[in-house]
Order: C-alpha cells, then sequence, then structure tokens
C-alpha cells in the first residue's frame, strides 16, 4: 500500500501544485498561489511506518478522488462565465421550485446525515491529513456537532417552516401572519481550520430554509475540500446543490455573481472583500470572523477546573486554530504564577512531557501560518517572556503550547488574533480593571470567557463587554447549544447561525396581512373634512368624550361617507 | 415633542410637500407617536434578557440571550415620509441604548431643519445628533466607522452606503423600494377595492411612497370596470380637477416632476384617465394608463408618482411571470376571494411583505416586519423589529466549576471515545449503560 501511495504522489507532482492530499506523516505542503511543484518534490520526505486508521483502503480511495478532481480543474478553469452559468442554472432551476418542498428539504438534510454516518472514516482520515486533527476532537467537534445540526433541523423543519400567526388591531377585522420563504440562490464560503463543519453547517440552515446552494470550501485543507466535492454531488441534490473547489479566482469569480445571500466564515480582511462584492448587489450576508477572545481569570476560580478548560479550549481545539479558541488571558499579578503552575501541570498530564510527539495535538495547517506564528513567538520584546513551552518542529508543523507572561502590549502577539497554540497572559492589578482593558481595544471578539465565583464579577462582566457570545467557567461550549445564536459583533462578524438561527439566516420572513373587501368604517378617505379631522384625532387619542363629540358635530354627508353601506 | 411641536412639525411637511393635513398627521406625526407609546410601553420586557433551555450536552449550564446596544449608530432618512422615516429609526435606536446620529433628507429641508431644532430641544444632545446636509455631509458621515447604519432611500444610494460600511463591517439595514404590484381579480368588490388603491397610491403623498401601488394587473376583460371605477373613486376624493385639489401632497420638486413626465411623454397615447399637469405648482393628476410596452420606461424603474400603468393579461395566473421578471419590490398586493389564487401568490411571490386586499396598512402593524428582501433591500423594523434592529443579541453560557469530568481531556483512549459518544448521542439508555461499563478514573 505505501508503494502505491507513493506512486500516486509521483504522478501528481507534474499535475497541480494546489490540490495535493497528503497522507498523515507528510509534510505539509507550502500553501499558496505561487508555490511550485518543485518546491513541493524537494520537501517531501518518504515516511517508512504507517499507524493504523491513517492508511486505509478508504484514504486510497479519497487520494484518487483527489487526483481525479485535480485533473479535471486543470481541464476546465472555473472563470467569471463559468461562475454565472452556474448561478443561472440554479437560479433556473429554483424558480421552477425544485427546492421548495418539505420533502426535497428533508432529503437533503437526511443526505447530510448519510454522509456523516456513511463516510465517518473518510473524514476523519481527511481532517488527519489536512489538519494532523486527533481523531477525538474530529469526532466531536466537526462530527457530532454536524449531525446534532442537522438531527435537530429534521426535528423541527415542520415547526419552522409554518408561518407565525400576528395578532393585529381590531379594527382592521383581518388577520396576519409572517411567512418564511427562501431566498434563492446562496453561496457559502468555508474555512480551513473546522472545514467539514464550517462547510456542512451552513448547509444545513440553507436547505432546511429551502434555497439553492453552492458551496466553497477551504483549499487549505484540500483533501477534505475534494472530499466534500465527491460526497455533495453523490448524496444530494447536484441540481440545486453543488460545490465549487479552488482558491482565489475560483472565489473571486464567484464573488462577481449576484447571489440571494452570502455566508462567509474566515478573517475580517476578506470579509470586508467579500461585503464589498455583495453591496454591488444588495446581496445580505453573514460574516463569521474571528478576534481576540479574552479569559478573564479571578483567583477565585477554581485553578485546577479553570486550568483544564482553558486548556482544552486552546490546545484540544485544532491546536488553538479555532476562531473562538482563548487568545490571551488577564488574571492578576499576585495570581498569575500559580496559573502557569497549574497549566504546566495539566498540559503534561494531556499532551504527556513531549507534547510535539503527542498524537492529540493537532499540526499548524501550513508553513505560512507555522512562519507567521513563530514570528510572533520570536519577536524581540516577547521571545523572553515565554515561561512554558516554546518548542517547535517545522518539518513536522508543530508547535508546542506556549505561554507567555506580560508581554507589551504593543507586541505583535497583542495586535492581531493569534490562532494558534500561543497563550499569553496579562496581569492587572485588580481582576475588575480587566473589562476597561478588553473594552480598549476598540474592537469586539467573537467570544469573551471569564473565570470566577463572584457573583457581581459575573454580571459586571457580562454588562460591559461586548463580543459576539460569551461564557462564564469554560471556554468553547457555547457553540454546542442549538438554542443560542452563534455569531459575531462588530469586527468579530455580523449576523448568526445554529439551531434555528441557521434556517433563518437564509429565510425571508415575510409579512402578509390579509383583509376582505367587506367594508368596515373606513373614513380614512379624502375629500378631508375638519368633521373627519376632529373624528381622527379623536379616536387615535382615545378619550371617549373627544370622540361622542367629533361624531356629534359631524354634518350629514359626512356621516353619509364614513358610514358607507358595504355592498 | 410632538405633543407640544405638533403643528410646527404638520407646518414643516405641508411646505415641503403640500401634504394635507390629516395625511400627515396620521401617516407621519401619529405613526410616530404611535411608535413611541408602544417602545415606552414594552422597552422593559425588551431589554430583558430571554432565558435558553440548554441540553444534555452542556449539563450542568444555563444560558440566556442578553439584548445589548450596538454602539453609535447612523440613520440617514428620506424626503418622502421626511418625519416618519427620520424619527421611526431613531425610536428604534435610542430604546436600544445607542447614541444616535441622525441625517434628514436636504429634499425635505423643513422637515430637516425642524428635526434639527426640535431634537436639540428636546433630546440628549450628549448622545444624539442631528446633521443636516447634502452630499458631501453624507459622504463625510459614511466615510467613519459606525455600529451600524439605518439607510431609507434608493437603490443606487444603497449600494454605496454598503459599500462605504463593508470598510468597516458595518451591518446596515437598507429600506429601499421597487415596482409594487396589485393584481386585481374580477371576483371582488370592486368600489372597496379601488377605494384601497386610490387611497394607497394617491392619498399617499401623491404616490411618492416606496410601499405604493406601482403598477396594476388585471385581466382584459375587468380592465374597463376597474378603469371606470377607479376614475369615479378619483374624482369623488380629489373632484374634477385634481389638481386643484387640497387633499394632495405635490410633487416633491422639479427634477422629480420633470422625470415624472418624462415617463408620461413617452406613453402619453395610452392614459385613459388624468395627465394634467401643472409644472409651477408641481403639480400632476392622478393618471392611469393602459397597456404601456414593458419596455417603456414607465414599467423598468420605480414611478414613486402619481402615474398608475394597467398591465393586461388574457389569464390572471399570468400575473406571476410578469411579476418574477422583475426585481424583488417592497410590496406586493393582491385583490381576490379566490383562496386558492390567494394561497399561490403568497407562496410564489417573493415581496418585502403581502396585503391582500388592501394596500400598505401592512406596515402600520407593529407586528409585522416592515423591511425588503433583494433589490428592495435587507434588514427590518417596526414594533419590537426596531429594537433588534439596533441591539446585538449576545448569547451567554454560564457553567460551574463543580462535575468536571475527565472524560473531556486528551490522552483519549478508546473508553472515552465509547463515553463521550454515548454521552453526545443523547440516548439515556445507552449512556446508563455505557457509563456502567466504565470506572471511574
Amino acid at each position: 500500500m505505501a508503494m502505491a501511495v507513493t506512486v500516486a504522489h509521483s504522478t501528481l507532482f507534474s499535475k497541480t501544485s494546489s490540490l495535493f492530499p497528503q497522507p498523515n506523516g507528510y509534510k505539509c505542503l507550502p500553501f499558496s498561489s505561487s508555490s511550485s511543484s518543485s518546491s513541493m518534490a524537494s520537501s517531501l520526505p518518504m515516511k517508512k511506518t504507517w499507524t493504523r486508521h491513517v492508511v486505509s483502503a478508504l484514504e486510497l480511495d479519497g487520494l484518487k478522488t483527489a487526483i481525479n478532481v485535480s485533473v479535471k480543474e486543470e481541464k476546465a478553469a472555473f472563470d467569471s462565465k463559468a461562475a454565472n452559468s452556474l448561478v443561472k442554472q440554479l437560479r433556473a432551476n429554483f424558480a421552477a421550485g425544485k427546492t421548495r418542498s418539505y420533502d426535497w428539504r428533508m432529503g437533503q438534510l437526511r443526505g447530510i446525515l448519510k454522509i456523516l454516518d456513511n463516510h465517518e472514516s473518510e473524514i476523519v482520515a481527511a481532517l488527519r491529513s489536512d489538519l494532523s486533527k486527533p481523531v477525538h476532537e474530529a469526532f466531536i467537534n466537526e462530527i457530532i456537532n454536524l449531525k446534532k445540526s442537522c438531527k435537530l433541523a429534521i426535528k423541527k423543519l415542520k415547526e419552522w417552516m409554518t408561518p407565525e400567526k400576528v395578532p393585529i388591531s381590531l379594527a382592521l377585522k383581518g388577520s396576519a401572519e409572517i411567512v418564511p420563504e427562501p431566498l434563492g440562490v446562496v453561496l457559502i464560503i468555508s474555512t480551513w481550520n473546522f472545514p467539514l463543519l464550517l462547510s456542512l453547517d451552513p448547509v444545513v440552515g440553507a436547505v432546511a430554509a429551502g434555497n439553492s446552494v453552492v458551496l466553497k470550501p477551504s483549499e487549505l485543507a484540500p483533501v477534505t475540500s475534494s472530499l466534500l466535492a465527491k460526497l455533495v454531488s453523490q448524496y444530494l441534490d447536484r441540481s440545486c446543490v453543488r460545490v465549487v473547489e479552488g482558491a482565489v479566482p475560483e472565489t473571486t469569480a464567484l464573488l462577481e455573481q449576484k447571489w440571494d445571500k452570502i455566508f462567509y466564515t474566515g478573517s475580517g480582511r476578506i470579509g470586508r472583500t467579500v461585503m464589498a462584492a455583495a453591496a454591488k448587489h444588495l446581496t445580505p450576508v453573514v460574516l463569521e470572523l474571528g478576534g481576540k477572545c479574552p479569559v478573564v481569570v479571578d483567583p477565585d476560580a477554581d485553578i485546577k477546573v479553570t486550568a483544564r478548560r482553558i486548556a482544552i479550549g486552546k490546545w484540544g481545539c485544532n491546536n488553538g486554530q479555532a476562531c473562538i479558541a482563548p487568545d490571551y488571558i488577564i488574571t492578576t499579578k499576585d495570581f498569575a504564577p500559580k496559573l502557569v503552575d497549574t497549566f504546566r501541570e495539566v498540559l503534561q498530564q494531556i499532551f504527556g512531557r513531549s507534547p510535539l510527539n503527542s498524537k492529540d495535538l493537532s499540526r499548524i495547517v501550513n508553513s505560512n501560518h507555522f512562519d507567521r506564528l513563530t514570528k510572533l513567538m520570536d519577536e524581540d520584546k516577547v521571545s523572553g517572556k515565554i515561561v512554558h513551552g516554546g518548542e517547535r518542529d517545522k518539518t513536522k508543523l508543530k508547535i508546542a503550547p506556549t505561554i507567555f507572561l506580560d508581554v507589551p502590549h504593543d507586541s505583535l502577539i497583542m495586535n492581531e488574533e493569534i490562532f494558534g497554540p500561543l497563550l499569553p497572559i496579562i496581569t492587572v492589578d485588580k481582576v475588575e480593571d480587566s473589562f476597561d482593558l478588553i473594552n480598549s481595544s476598540g474592537r469586539k471578539p467573537l467570544a469573551a470567557y471569564l473565570f470566577t465565583s463572584n457573583e457581581e464579577l459575573k454580571k459586571q462582566f457580562v454588562a460591559s463587554v461586548s463580543s459576539g457570545g460569551q461564557l462564564v467557567n469554560d471556554t468553547v461550549l457555547h457553540v454546542a447549544v442549538q438554542e443560542l445564536p452563534f455569531g459575531g459583533v462588530g469586527e468579530s462578524g455580523m449576523g448568526s447561525y445554529h439551531g434555528k438561527f441557521s434556517f433563518d439566516a437564509f429565510s425571508h420572513k415575510k409579512p402578509v396581512l390579509s383583509r376582505s373587501t367587506d367594508d368596515d368604517l373606513d373614513f380614512r378617505y379624502p375629500p378631508y373634512t375638519d368633521a373627519q379631522w376632529k373624528l381622527l384625532k379623536a379616536l387615535v387619542g382615545g378619550d371617549r368624550l373627544e370622540i361622542l363629540g367629533a361624531f356629534a358635530s359631524m354634518d350629514l354627508s359626512t356621516i353619509k361617507r364614513v358610514f358607507r353601506p358595504s355592498r | 415633542m410632538i405633543e407640544e411641536k405638533e403643528s410646527e412639525i404638520l407646518q414643516a411637511l405641508y411646505k415641503d410637500l403640500s401634504k394635507p393635513k390629516l395625511e400627515a398627521f396620521i401617516s407621519e406625526v401619529h405613526a410616530v407617536k404611535s411608535a413611541s407609546n408602544l417602545a415606552l410601553k414594552e422597552l422593559k420586557s425588551w431589554m430583558k434578557p430571554e432565558k435558553v433551555k440548554t441540553n444534555m450536552s452542556t449539563y450542568p449550564s444555563s444560558a440566556e440571550i442578553l439584548p445589548e446596544p450596538l454602539g453609535v449608530v447612523l440613520v440617514i432618512s428620506a424626503w418622502n415620509y421626511p418625519f416618519l422615516l427620520s424619527l421611526d429609526p431613531v425610536v428604534g435606536a435610542i430604546a436600544a441604548g445607542n447614541a444616535v446620529v441622525l441625517k434628514p433628507s436636504e429634499i425635505s429641508p423643513a422637515t430637516s431643519s425642524t428635526i434639527a431644532r426640535l431634537l436639540a430641544e428636546y433630546l440628549d444632545n450628549s448622545t444624539i445628533r442631528v446633521i443636516e446636509g447634502a452630499v458631501p455631509e453624507t459622504t463625510a458621515l459614511l466615510e467613519q466607522k459606525w455600529d451600524k447604519i439605518f439607510f431609507t432611500g434608493g437603490g443606487r444610494v444603497g449600494r454605496i452606503v454598503m459599500s462605504a460600511a463593508a470598510r468597516h463591517l458595518t451591518p446596515v439595514t437598507l429600506e429601499l423600494g421597487g415596482k409594487n404590484p396589485v393584481v386585481v381579480d374580477s371576483n371582488v368588490d370592486v368600489e372597496v377595492a379601488a377605494r384601497r388603491i386610490v387611497a394607497g397610491k394617491w392619498a399617499a403623498n401623491c404616490g411618492q411612497i416606496c410601499i405604493g401601488a406601482d403598477y396594476i394587473i388585471t385581466t382584459k376583460k375587468f380592465a374597463p370596470k376597474l378603469i371606470d371605477v377607479l376614475r369615479n373613486k378619483i374624482e369623488e376624493f380629489f373632484g374634477k380637477d385634481p389638481t386643484e385639489s387640497s387633499d394632495q401632497s405635490r410633487i416633491v420638486n422639479s427634477f422629480h416632476f420633470r422625470r415624472l413626465a418624462n415617463l408620461l411623454d413617452e406613453v402619453s397615447d395610452k392614459i385613459v384617465v388624468g395627465g394634467q399637469r401643472d409644472e409651477s405648482r408641481l403639480k400632476i393628476a392622478p393618471t392611469i394608463l393602459l397597456d404601456v410596452p414593458e419596455n417603456a420606461q414607465i414599467m423598468q424603474e420605480e414611478i414613486f408618482g402619481p402615474l398608475l400603468p394597467i398591465i393586461t393579461v388574457e389569464n390572471l395566473e399570468e400575473c406571476f411571470g410578469i411579476i418574477e421578471a422583475k426585481p424583488k419590490p417592497l410590496s406586493a398586493y393582491l385583490f381576490t376571494n379566490d383562496q386558492r389564487l390567494k394561497k399561490k401568490f403568497v407562496q410564489n411571490v417573493s415581496a418585502g411583505g403581502i396585503a391582500i386586499n388592501d394596500t400598505i396598512l401592512q406596515v402600520a402593524q407593529p407586528n409585522l416586519p416592515f423591511g425588503g428582501v433583494g433589490e428592495s433591500g435587507m434588514g427590518c423594523y417596526h414594533g419590537k423589529f426596531s429594537f433588534d434592529a439596533f441591539t446585538h443579541r449576545k448569547p451567554v453560557l454560564y457553567r460551574i466549576f463543580a462535575r468536571d469530568s475527565s472524560v473531556r481531556y486528551p490522552p483519549y483512549t478508546p473508553k472515552k471515545e465509547k463515553i463521550m459518544r454515548a454521552l453526545l448521542s443523547g440516548n439515556l439508555l445507552r449512556i446508563i449503560l455505557t457509563l456502567l461499563g466504565w470506572s471511574r478514573d
């Protein structure tokens, strides 16, 4: 089997530079549109041993598919014309009503469930290949979350689709309801760190709401991207749900088209580009971005549990490469050393003495990000502040959990979203000072965390810190609660999804007012007389004497008009 | 402010638009008062966090959704309902706890300056401000970073607003417009239908209203009857020479007068009612046209004036194709007693909002969201939707330190995996069985 894989490798070198899948143990190839085959060839070591769940027939299958897909892509570049024709096609199918029925929507949702049930090991292998994601993480963070999302949609779809009756003013003698309807043809642009979840979870919402969908998975997780392309075309309705693979050129071509909604997960920089493109067509957007998620630790917190929960939310979540991962800690000067000691203990328990060799630690996605992170670590004013970790291995693209104490506020590491296994701890005199510190950045994060037993402090935190979402005494978990909206505010994004919010994100809630043409007292019509004026004012004022007076002073012609008999 | 300065406000509206007192009162002054009263009544409940049930996967925990203000918001208003469209969004912004900058339209200058003066007098200047001006001032405002921009106006400027907002990742509500169709079936009480159409068109700022009837679709057979009744109603409401009636607004300015005159001139042979105009007084009479060609300009842009084209079809079902060929409008109207047709209309016509057997009234209902879809806009307001438009609904999950299970943490063993799978399946029996087979570590 190892031989077959080797052969596949060398054939692929000559074909493409960007959609190359890598089995575990191989170095991840530098991912940029300018990378050349030669740099790839030189950096590829051959591993002699394979771990059991990495090389399997299924993985080989995935490789073969990726080969097929990348060969096909070479043949037909996905340009603006192709994008335009794709949207036209989907729009025609949407207009024909294909996606509207309950049955169609349920069919798509069940299709997604089947993908998860029937191809779990392929998915796990793909995630392992793209990110060295531990099986456990792949399972819990991606597969389980997605399954839950799907099952909830299946269970609730009928309810979500039902128009909501709404009370209206009695004087109208009518009825009203709010009818949810699909927006039309929607574009979902996904990202690389949770490539399965962040691709299909929005799709769940989009198809539940009855839309036609184009999904653009991230090219930085190429094995998952091509697996998604294969499975979606196999299990979902190709005439209305499509995957377009590619990088910047393909995404640009897609963004030039007119969509009825664009759902984007990624960075603020590209988020701006997406929104600007959407503005040309007045397309509404949901932008799930990121930020520096602070963790405030009160000295009164249970230190062991706190350290464990922060550790799992940071390093047990794609090794810090998660939009809601704890980015930095704020605690008191006195408490910081104790916290660092506890982290050391906890990290050893979780990842062992040599974290770079732990199979429970994801790798950094590619060398671009690896270099970015090492730059943050090596900055002069920061490198001396490491109190734990700091080990790195460029060949394996691994960086160990690393903690810094009291880095300067103007350091690079404190001014961009880290998105990696580096955790700075900032100290303050009083824990209450941390709130101002968080708000002073002027950029609202996607999540903010607080560990404390002090009820007053909790209230203060929730009242004064604005962020996408907040969690007290834990990290990251809030995204698993389907009843809570998941989204950002300010720099961390706009719009939200999960649970019913996903359905709503892809729906137009259309108000419908129904009346009959059996007339009632309609005195809103011209010609306007003083009597009418008096009457109307009195009626809206609600003063009974005034109303009576107004009626009493009406002349015959006005009375005749106002109390017009209906046919 | 409204109670004390009602006549000043009405006077300003009359100056800007020759808006009849009654119309101005009901559609603008009273509407804002209503919105404010509702907000005053409901604010406590709107501000309350909403408790949310959590499930097994985060047990033990509790959760809530907390509404919080976005920060500093910009409201850009329009000229046709200058008082309403300025203050209605401001009511929502303030109720939600934001600081507000309001930029009223320069095309309705009397109302703009009245609002500037009154808001400075009655509201908190340190957090609520009015900036008057035109393109340069609006451009300067749009360059800033806002926490939300609320814009009412046309699609062209809507795009400019959204592009400006994109630079700062500022969320927007855009209340735009469109060609709102009115489909008229022959099985209705034509007197009532006609009255409601006339009221929703010409008694509503002389057709200069974003939710007004833009064009009618009816059958060839029914059209003559409909036109007759419409003609009668117009005369009933506005007299023999409507340009002389004081119960109608005028066209806002000569730019729009000429725009409308051009639309009319292209298809002047199709006029069946009205057509009179007086440029000196900026008045155009209620005008109905029959069967203008689809490619005429009047069928290609939002009319926003007192011209009403009637398109006829053989079979009323053809209306769907006509409507769907155009961008999604802000509203769509259907007059019918045919329940099947009504159902099909609601199901197939996508518009900001729909009213059956009436026009424009749907926006006076605070329980119904008011906003567009597609070209007619994004986001909505009115009632609680106004509060929500200027709010971030922040989810908060509360956990405790106790009962921190080791199952959650690496190193991950097959045993742990089994437990996790069981726990996350939500299946109680499975959970119990798995846990029984598991010895605590």
